[in-house]
């Protein structure tokens, strides 16, 4: 069995060296070997070889944000099932959430993640542990001895660090150790809604929570950078607020960094109502019957926002104050879905449509192809990557993690047929321009969407 | 059947009315044209003459099974469902929240699954979330009927509204109606909004800022030019051919929405001083239940502009239209 692939004739889209040229790549050994522009890479008798013309190949994508529900809430999802989708969808690096059962507050959860993710897991995954025991908001964890076994970042998602004088520890303590807090920025007092606050949840009469509730905290955590010169690191970042917040603390040169996700760059608050579009697309839609509306896989926290806070964040990325693209898969059973709105669990299921999702963007000329890449690979690895062990690059000697994909390709989403547990998207039935069609991992394919003729 | 015929012509319509009538559940008049309200209307206008006579019961939906569920409590609602059924010959079969398996632990869709099961044809319910009925309408075969889900929506409410408004004023359309208190928690007033602005009324709203909706105008965009907000009730109590007043509840304090009952009273009350400024044949009216004292004086409440009763004694005969024209089948007719 050779140890080699070769992907052949695709074009190379590297941000963390400005690439972007037709060419060849060459994966030997688990890491990337040769990279050649022009192609005509010679390659050893029998390497396989992925015919990647008119296809764009990129380093593995990096997810800075996904649940996947193991240890505690396996119904939902596992280590196992959710790197799976992660690699359908393109993604090799995984950092995973610590709101699990028991959360991720102690070297002995993270040493199982990581060692049930190398025995069943399809791609690498580096966890996030909880700021404070337990999640509950009280008392710090032992960030250094979780450091130390793993933790590449501190978060308490799904809840914010709501005690101000709290957070202000955390990121002081964590100065020593280098890594972010990655903040769910929500006044857990303001949020009191289950959609966001505005024309759509006033004519559902659904409570909403303003985007206010998310800027203030946003604000809250940029200052506190600024006082302890630790790394704050906002989460799914969704209002046009904290887009200009966090643009004015990178001005400032402050240690902030911001993410968003896939489905707060392209679908708006009217999708709970059931006004269901691709933003850009046509425009609001009055819901009707019974139809989709109160659409429980359209509940997710932060909520879908209203279209000029989508247009901001979409702005936020393509101009690098938002560095990365996460996906905040967030995977429910059915039974957590299928109940009336406000006692539905927030979340939407993302790794397999991310990359389908954020295309859009690049169809509809709102960000380039290269800067959308880098929003996925280069932008996010910077962030995580503390180890420089090479995640989100093509540079030689770098782990063999590659995205290919087809722009173009289209296809309908069927929620059924993910490899996620998680079948809660609100995409279900919606055709998407874009897709992934082989997954390399430390130089293994771990997926593959050709057809079993052309496998090599 | 006398019902099915329409009444001003007194001889059998070639088409009874629930044929025309195509719609499977009500669950918002947000998406009902102002012909269908027109049709359940003229339908509520026959049944308000079968409860007239000295026998009110007719045939007309024997061997069908209306389930009423009311997770939330009601007294008018619920006896006016039930009333509006029994008068109907329907079985009806009543469920609350305290008595049904959803205080166990059962899933509202798993519950309506097993009412559907035991052959229940329609499903009246009441429920304290937005868009529970929308919910079970999806994901069972039921017939259902919104008696008041959440803050969203009361649409026999304000269907008898309506009925009530144009049988005193004999029209809706050009109108003034003047919805005033806690629009952001009303159902009544949401769904009152699309009634009234699909039938031609113009609608005001007036209350406390902090219970006026976010972007209440965006929200109902749909009923354009028709839906205003007029922030000082003295300014809109002269324009006002109808004043509808909501009940305040007494949580809204203890939520910091408003500092006391007594300054709401004062800006907000509808009493004989206020309506002293209003046209001389301006009605009012309120959904029930009344805090006397409150967002209506006793005297009002009870004096002869107040349709209360009025809204109350119609609320029947509009519901056996809703009724009628979704489980009719002509078998009985």
């Amino acid at each position: 069995m050779s140890n080699s692939i070769l992907i052949r004739g695709g074009r190379i889209i590297d941000p963390s060296q400005g690439m972007d040229a037709t060419g060849d790549l060459l994966i030997r050994d688990g890491v990337v070997a040769a990279l050649k522009a022009g192609g005509g890479l010679p390659a050893p008798a029998g390497t396989p070889v992925v015919d990647a013309r008119g296809l764009i190949v990129t380093p593995g994508f990096v997810d800075l944000h996904a649940h996947l529900r193991q240890p505690g809430f396996e119904e939902k999802e596992n280590i196992a099932t959710g790197t799976r989708a992660a690699a359908r969808g393109g993604f090799t690096t995984l950092c995973c959430m610590p709101n699990t059962e028991p959360a991720i507050d102690s070297r002995a959860t993270i040493e199982f993640i990581l060692a049930t993710a190398k025995s069943a897991g399809l791609v690498r995954v580096w966890p996030i542990a909880a700021v404070t025991v337990g999640r509950q908001g009280k008392q710090l964890t032992e960030m250094a001895e979780l450091a130390a076994a793993g933790a590449v970042a501190f978060s308490d998602d799904g809840s914010p660090v709501a005690d101000a004088r709290l957070m202000r520890s955390a990121l002081a303590y964590c100065t020593r150790l280098g890594l972010p807090i990655s903040d769910h920025c929500e006044d857990p007092v303001l949020a009191r809604g289950v959609m966001h606050e505005g024309g759509v949840s006033s004519r559902l009469g659904l409570p909403g929570s303003p985007a206010a509730a998310e800027d203030v905290m946003v604000a809250r955590d940029i200052m506190l950078a600024e006082v302890t010169g630790g790394r704050v690191h906002i989460a799914h970042l969704s209002t046009a607020g904290a887009v200009d917040l966090v643009r004015q603390a990178k001005a400032k040169r402050l240690p902030v960094t911001a993410e968003a996700a896939p489905h707060h760059l392209t679908l708006t608050d009217e999708w709970v109502a059931g006004g269901q579009h691709l933003t850009g697309h046509a425009g609001s839609v009055v819901h009707a019957g019974c139809g989709p509306a109160y659409d429980t896989n359209c509940k997710v926290n932060p909520p879908l926002r209203s279209k000029e806070h989508v247009e901001a964040v979409i702005e936020g990325l393509r101009e690098g104050v938002i560095d990365a693209i996460a996906t905040d898969h967030a995977p429910h059973t059915v039974t957590d879905k299928l109940c009336e709105f406000e006692n539905a669990a927030y979340g939407i299921t993302g790794l397999e449509t991310a990359l389908g999702s954020v295309l859009s963007l690049v169809h509809q000329s709102r960000i380039s192809l290269p800067a959308l890449v880098d929003r996925l690979t280069w932008g996010p690895a910077k962030i995580i990557d503390h180890a420089k062990i090479g995640i989100g690059t093509l540079r030689p000697g770098a782990p063999g993690d590659v995205a290919v994909f087809d722009p173009d390709a289209e296809w309908q989403v069927d929620a059924q047929a993910f490899a996620s547990k998680g079948k809660n998207t609100p995409l279900h039935g919606e055709r998407l321009r874009g897709a992934i069609v082989v997954t390399v991992f430390a130089g293994t394919l771990v997926h593959d969407a050709r057809s079993k003729g052309k496998r090599s | 059947m006398t019902i099915a015929r329409s009444p001003e012509r007194g001889k059998a319509a070639a088409v009874a009315p629930w044929q025309e009538f195509h719609r499977r559940h009500v669950l918002d008049l947000d998406d009902f044209s102002s012909e269908e309200i027109e049709q359940v209307l003229t339908t509520a206008g026959a049944m308000s003459e079968v409860l007239g006579r000295r026998i009110r019961k007719v045939p007309t939906l024997r061997g069908r099974t209306i389930v009423t569920l009311f997770l939330e409590p009601s007294t008018r609602t619920r006896a006016s469902f039930e009333q509006a059924g029994k008068v109907l010959s329907a079985d009806v079969i009543n469920l609350s929240g305290s008595e049904s398996s959803v205080k166990k632990g059962e899933s509202l869709v798993d519950t309506a699954k097993t009412l559907e099961a035991l052959g229940a044809d329609v499903l009246v319910m009441r429920h304290p979330m937005s868009g529970a009925p929308n919910l079970v309408a999806r994901a069972t075969g039921l017939r259902v009927v919104n008696a008041g889900d959440g803050w969203h929506a009361h649409p026999t409410q304000a269907l008898l509204d309506l009925f009530t408004i144009r049988q005193r004023l004999g029209r809706v359309d050009r109108l003034t109606v003047l919805i005033v208190g806690d629009i952001l928690h009303s159902r009544v007033a949401r769904s009152n909004i699309w009634g009234l602005t699909k039938l031609g009324a113009r609608v005001v709203l007036c209350g406390p800022p902090t219970l006026m909706p976010s972007q209440a105008l965006a929200a109902f965009a749909a009923a354009g030019q028709r839906l205003s907000i007029e922030p000082d009730l003295e300014h809109a109590i002269p324009q006002a051919d109808v004043i509808m007043t909501l009940r305040l509840q007494k949580e809204r304090m203890d939520s910091g929405f408003l500092p006391s009952m007594r300054e709401y009273a004062a800006l907000y009350q509808i009493n004989d001083q206020r309506l002293a400024r209003a046209k001389p044949a301006a009605l009012v009216m309120h959904p029930g239940p009344m805090n006397a004292g409150v967002e209506i004086s006793h005297e009002v409440a009870h004096g002869p502009r107040s349709l209360v009763e009025t809204q109350v004694t119609n609320g029947v005969a509009v519901r056996m239209a809703i009724l009628y024209l979704l489980a009719a089948t002509g078998e009985d007719a």
